[in-house]
């Protein structure tokens, strides 16, 4: 029952954002189909470590697919080929015996690398902090059923909300562009009528410092939304087009 | 409002705009053409009625306009966005399935069909809407449409040539024209699948339009009707022409 | 620092305390306010809550995280929801309903007038997410849905999906956001506090880590809150993410802060089970799905060995041979006893040569008899998320073929110790969420973590941290060059120095792994004073293998995945030596402390009210004694100890 195989790994190790990377390649023996991928590099650490060499870094940490902290571009795919995966819920029982593996880590201007396989994805928490919110203070809000809310809104908003921040839609871009993490935030609040009011605000804000972090121009290619962990969809966009424009037209 | 098109949307709206109006324009241009399939003498009664007259350049104008913008644009946002990718380059790179090839290939096609742009401009407009402005002379007149059809179409590279843009055409089409109602904010969930399948619809139309005209004079089987080469049906042409032109 | 343990609990009838609390505290004026630094560690849902609250008051914030961004905390990946006394289902919630709901859960071992509080508040947390644009379940009026949950006869969960955690911490997030925006908070992200700063007895500063550089910071504060979550990585398997530690808690225990109620730990009863060796964590199910899943095990052992050597499969099984023990333990809950109950009694029947998987660690979660009831179709539609998850993880398919499902660490109710007004035995130390001991008592409902954690950041430390600044705004900024400072970064540089000089033969993981085992096997769901005492000395010996032999490559100034574990093991060594002690001392069981000594003759938990009705309060003696024992008495006014009983 608990099969192994033999892998061979290409990982880009680079040691800083400003150094110049190469591809390491590793073997790996008997490694149980039931391991998570992050397990497998455990154990490649695991192994790098006993021959006192420095591991191989990555972001990971929740390990259930939820905080968006793992980021590792798997034989051209975000999180690896399956949809609606994390890199952490991916398993070895996915690879076959043989297989070499090429690991990457995020690409985009947007996100540079800090050390092998970790990149630096403040820009969405910049973006965020455009306008990503509803101005609210903390005991002023009214009572939560005081504001009735269809169904289909909520449950859409609450599909835009599944966003985890961990950047594939970018990485996947062949554009790099942020436009469906920063659609994602502008859409759930552009449904709730608790975010209608700062919506024109919000969408111009968070859109603005998008363009200035330096992140593409969408193309409508849909990579991210194929590559998504979460599978937010596209028409998160088109809402947040049709929001910023309507916006820049008030003016 | 003054920031709006330094905006990543507001550019993209340039290249939605001008491709709703090229989207358009060639709609109106294959139902000119498909004309020819039926009568050489209708189609250059079109064409003379396209001639120089302040409207039809007034469009070509707009049109040219159009053209430049969403060219120009194109570029500008592929350099930026080249840049945004970074500086390193995937080497692994995989298609995921769902996302169409030529989404990710605009900037390629659209280069083929500037390219046949030329082709077009150098064999037909020049011909027929140029040499009227500058009162060239050539081996038919401008307003012998039909005639340069045939012309020019019976040449088997020439036609391969209108195949092949013809086909990037298409590709072009079937991502642009729902990527420009997305762009524009015109679409949702419900919306999505409806308009990508109005896309491949659309572009299929007018493709097929074109493709016909193409191949039905590369096989000299058009003009269905009357036949443009015959000496008679020539002068009735003109004829035609003389009679509609707002001369 | 005086022996005797003062909680100031406000006078007065239960309901009313918090009101009179309020009303009486010191404030602090808006123009002083911007003169105050606080520092708050940790961005969960309690430090990310409290820095915005804060900010938004205007106090001048400085907040730390170890992830590359706040949102990242663990509490996104709480599944379930979070409950209030709302009352919208109409079934009769009340405030106190939920207070009592939440004391008897705890096994009578929290404290009345906290959990009151939180019970208060619990209503104004629903408001403000709402007000966030938190995307709760709907109903199709428009109104707020609710579910029920484990330990409550009614319905008062709000949840949105299966990521209600996820979407409170980004609610919590978005105000840190606009906070930060607004230039009242300043975030340091990917930074780990290493020592607490202390000058003239009360809490100044903190020393950190730049986890990017490896250069050793100091700032400085009026005031520092702690929000940086539980320790369940002691057991190095738990359902905490990779990353959570103890490490913070355990710096301030060693300055001072009495850490209480360390052997209160979790267990869950639903969670994937362990696979290998080279497992890094456990996957939690969500409990839910014991509303419509039924446990068993095989009634004959022989099957049960058939299943493990893999020459019968659960589907083999007639229904028979099947042993649904919870239902046949306690007729009147049946599979829906509380979590402590149902993993103590998985770990009976896996003890006892019945349990499944090739490990004989599980026991099976089956749907068969819910998909013949209510189709697969309603099935899929209630637990559609949880089964693909479960597929993802075990190439099992759970519509065909029952669930496997085993215990594992989950959430730690005991933590620092703070009195009513969040504060630690260190003043202007204060300490918030599953870091702090407070509300839960020796077990913790489900939906109320998050409860908690938000109650204390938006609703409560930011009351009761200005009843202390309130005297402290004449005290300037205290330059971090002063020698309190340079003595604590010279501990911390010390203790970095001495770890990389180490270059011993085991790896991090190897020793923590080690200690994961030890913690489990005998300070785990059963534990024996044998056992304790036994774990206690190999935990000494723990101890020095990982002082002399642990091997760290690379270098300390710069990022250092290894030594970032490295620091947080040898804390984690710590804790599980604290945990374990506290176990020991306390000879009864009560919620997540199981002492087989202790039970019933039905194998139930038997609490000793005359005996341990009090919080035990470990303070700091040195490195290598044994902690001395304070007890905080819990004198319940308001509510009668029951034995919990979900027999009949």
């Amino acid at each position: 029952m608990d099969k192994t195989i033999n892998i061979t790994l290409k990982v880009w190790r680079q040691k800083g954002p400003k150094e110049k990377g190469h591809f390491e390649t590793y073997n790996l023996q008997n490694i149980s189909t039931n391991m998570s991928f992050l397990e497998m590099l455990d154990t490649l650490n695991e192994q790098l470590v006993a021959k006192h060499e420095e591991p191989v870094v990555f972001d990971h940490d929740c390990r259930e697919g939820i905080c968006g902290m793992c980021s590792l571009y798997i034989n051209g795919h975000p999180h690896g080929r399956d949809s609606h995966t994390t890199t952490c819920q991916l398993h070895m029982r996915r690879f076959k015996d043989g297989e070499t593996i090429t690991i990457e880590p995020w690409r985009s201007a947007g996100f540079p690398v800090v050390r092998d396989l970790m990149v630096d994805r403040s820009a969405y928490d910049k973006i965020m902090q455009a306008g990503g919110y509803t101005s609210i203070r903390c005991g002023a809000a009214q009572d939560a059923n005081a504001l009735p809310i269809p169904k289909p809104d909520a449950d859409e908003a609450m599909d835009a909300a599944s966003c985890i921040g961990c950047g594939a839609c970018a990485a996947a871009c062949k554009n790099g562009s942020a436009m469906l993490f920063v659609s994602a935030k502008v859409s759930q609040l552009a449904l709730l009528p608790q975010g209608r009011v700062e919506a024109a605000r919000r969408a111009k804000a968070m859109v603005a410092k998008m363009d200035e972090l330096g992140f593409g121009n969408c193309t409508n290619t849909g990579a991210c939304e194929a590559e998504c962990p979460k599978g937010v969809s596209i028409a998160n966009i088109a809402r947040l087009n049709r929001e910023y424009l309507k916006a820049k037209l008030k003016d | 409002m003054s920031s709006i098109f330094q905006s990543s949307i507001g550019k993209k709206l340039i290249m939605s705009v001008s491709g709703i109006f090229l989207v358009l324009f060639l709609l109106f241009h294959m139902c000119m053409n498909l004309v020819a399939v039926f009568s050489a003498s209708a189609y250059n009664a079109v064409c003379a009625f396209l001639g120089t007259n302040w409207y039809a350049l007034a469009g070509t104008a707009v049109l040219a306009f159009g053209f430049l913008f969403h060219i120009v644009y194109a570029f500008i946002l592929t350099v930026q966005n080249r840049k945004a990718r970074g500086n390193d380059r995937y080497a692994v790179v995989d298609k995921p399935a769902n996302v169409e090839w030529a989404s990710q290939n605009m900037l390629v096609l659209g280069a083929i069909i500037l390219i046949g742009l030329g082709l077009h401009l150098a064999n037909f407009w020049y011909h027929m809407m140029f040499a009227e402005l500058v009162e060239a002379e050539g081996q038919y007149g401008p307003t012998e449409g039909a005639q340069w059809l045939s012309y020019y179409l019976s040449k088997w590279p020439v036609a391969i040539a209108y195949i092949v843009w013809i086909v990037a055409l298409w590709f072009h089409l079937s991502h642009g024209f729902w990527s420009m109602l997305q762009t524009i904010g015109w679409n949702n969930l419900v919306w999505l699948d409806r308009w990508k399948t109005a896309a491949k619809w659309y572009a299929t139309i007018v493709c097929l339009g074109f493709a016909i005209v193409v191949l039905g004079f590369a096989f000299e089987v058009f003009p269905l009707l009357d036949n443009c080469c015959s000496e008679a049906a020539a002068e009735c042409a003109t004829k035609c022409a003389d009679a509609c032109s707002c001369k | 620092m005086a022996n005797t343990i003062d909680s100031k609990i406000p006078q007065g009838p239960l309901a009313e305390k918090w009101t009179n609390y309020k009303a009486h505290q010191r404030l602090v004026n808006p123009a002083n306010k911007r003169k105050l630094d606080i520092i708050v560690v940790g961005t969960g849902l309690a430090g990310a809550s409290a820095a915005a609250t804060l900010g938004e008051m205007g106090f001048n914030v400085l907040n730390f995280c170890i992830q590359d961004s706040p949102r990242r905390a663990h509490s996104i990946a709480a599944q379930g929801g979070i409950n209030a006394a709302k009352n919208y289902q109409n079934d009769g919630d009340s405030v106190y309903r939920l207070f009592y709901d939440t004391i008897k859960g705890g096994d009578y071992r929290a404290r009345e007038a906290n959990v009151y509080r939180l019970a208060e508040v619990s209503n104004n947390i629903i408001d403000q997410c709402v007000a966030q644009g938190v995307p709760f379940a709907r109903e199709y009026g428009g109104l707020l849905a609710n579910r029920s949950f484990g330990g409550a006869q009614v319905s008062r969960t709000f949840y949105a999906k299966g990521q209600t955690g996820q979407q409170l911490l980004l609610g919590a997030y978005s105000s840190l956001s606009k906070e930060i925006k607004n230039g009242t908070v300043k975030l340091f992200t990917r930074r780990e506090m290493l020592d607490l700063v202390i000058i003239d007895g009360r809490a100044r500063g903190i020393i950190v880590r730049n986890l990017i550089t490896g250069a050793i910071e100091r700032y400085f504060a009026h005031a520092v809150v702690i929000g940086t979550g539980g320790y369940g990585n002691t057991y190095f398997l738990s359902t905490n993410a990779m990353g959570s530690n103890g490490s913070a808690a355990m710096q301030i225990y060693r300055k001072g802060a009495y850490f209480a109620n360390p052997c209160y730990c979790q267990i869950h009863p639903t969670c994937i089970p362990v696979h290998g060796d080279i497992q890094s964590k456990l996957t939690l199910m969500s409990e839910s799905l014991r509303n419509d899943g039924r446990i068993w095990v095989p009634k004959k052992k022989e099957d049960a060995e058939a299943i493990r050597a893999g020459k019968k499969t659960a589907n083999d099984i007639p229904d028979e041979d099947r042993d649904f023990y919870l239902e046949r333990r306690y007729p009147a809950f049946g599979n829906l006893v509380p979590r402590d109950v149902a993993s103590r009694a998985a770990k009976e029947r896996c003890d006892a040569g019945f349990g499944v998987n090739e490990t004989g660690l599980a026991v099976f979660l089956d749907f068969k008899y819910a998909i013949q009831r209510l189709g697969e179709d309603r099935v899929r539609e209630r637990y559609g998320n949880l089964f693909e998850m479960y597929e993802k993880i075990m190439a099992q398919n759970p519509y065909k073929t029952p669930m496997m499902i085993f215990p594992a660490i989950h959430y730690t109710m005991g933590g620092i110790w703070v009195d009513y007004e969040l504060q630690t035995s260190i003043p202007g130390l204060f300490c918030i969420g599953e870091a702090n001991f407070s509300d839960h008592g020796a077990n913790r409902l489900g939906a109320s973590a998050l409860m908690q954690g938000l109650a204390d950041g938006y609703f409560v430390l930011p009351y009761t941290i200005q009843n202390y600044l309130a005297d402290q705004i004449q005290v300037p900024r205290i330059p971090t060059d002063a020698p309190e400072f340079d003595a604590a970064e010279k501990a911390v540089k010390d203790k970095i120095a001495k770890i990389m000089s180490i270059q011993g033969k085991r790896s991090v993981d190897s020793i923590h792994k080690e200690l994961g085992h030890i913690m489990w096997e005998y300070v785990g769901m059963g534990r024996t004073k044998e056992g304790l005492t036994n774990a206690l000395a190999k935990l000494k010996e723990i101890k020095k293998e990982f002082w002399s032999n642990v091997y760290v490559p690379g270098k300390a100034d710069d990022l250092n995945t290894e030594l970032e574990k490295a620091l947080r093991l040898s804390d984690f060594i710590d804790t599980g030596y604290l945990i374990a002690i506290d176990a020991l001392n306390r000879e009864e069981s009560c919620g997540g402390h199981f002492r087989e000594e202790y039970q019933t003759q039905d194998g139930e938990a038997l609490r000793r009210d005359d005996l341990y009705s009090y919080v035990s309060c470990w303070r700091y003696q040195g490195e290598d004694q044994d902690p001395e024992l304070l007890k905080e008495p819990l004198d319940y006014e308001f509510t009668e100890r029951k034995t919990r009983n979900y027999k009949e």
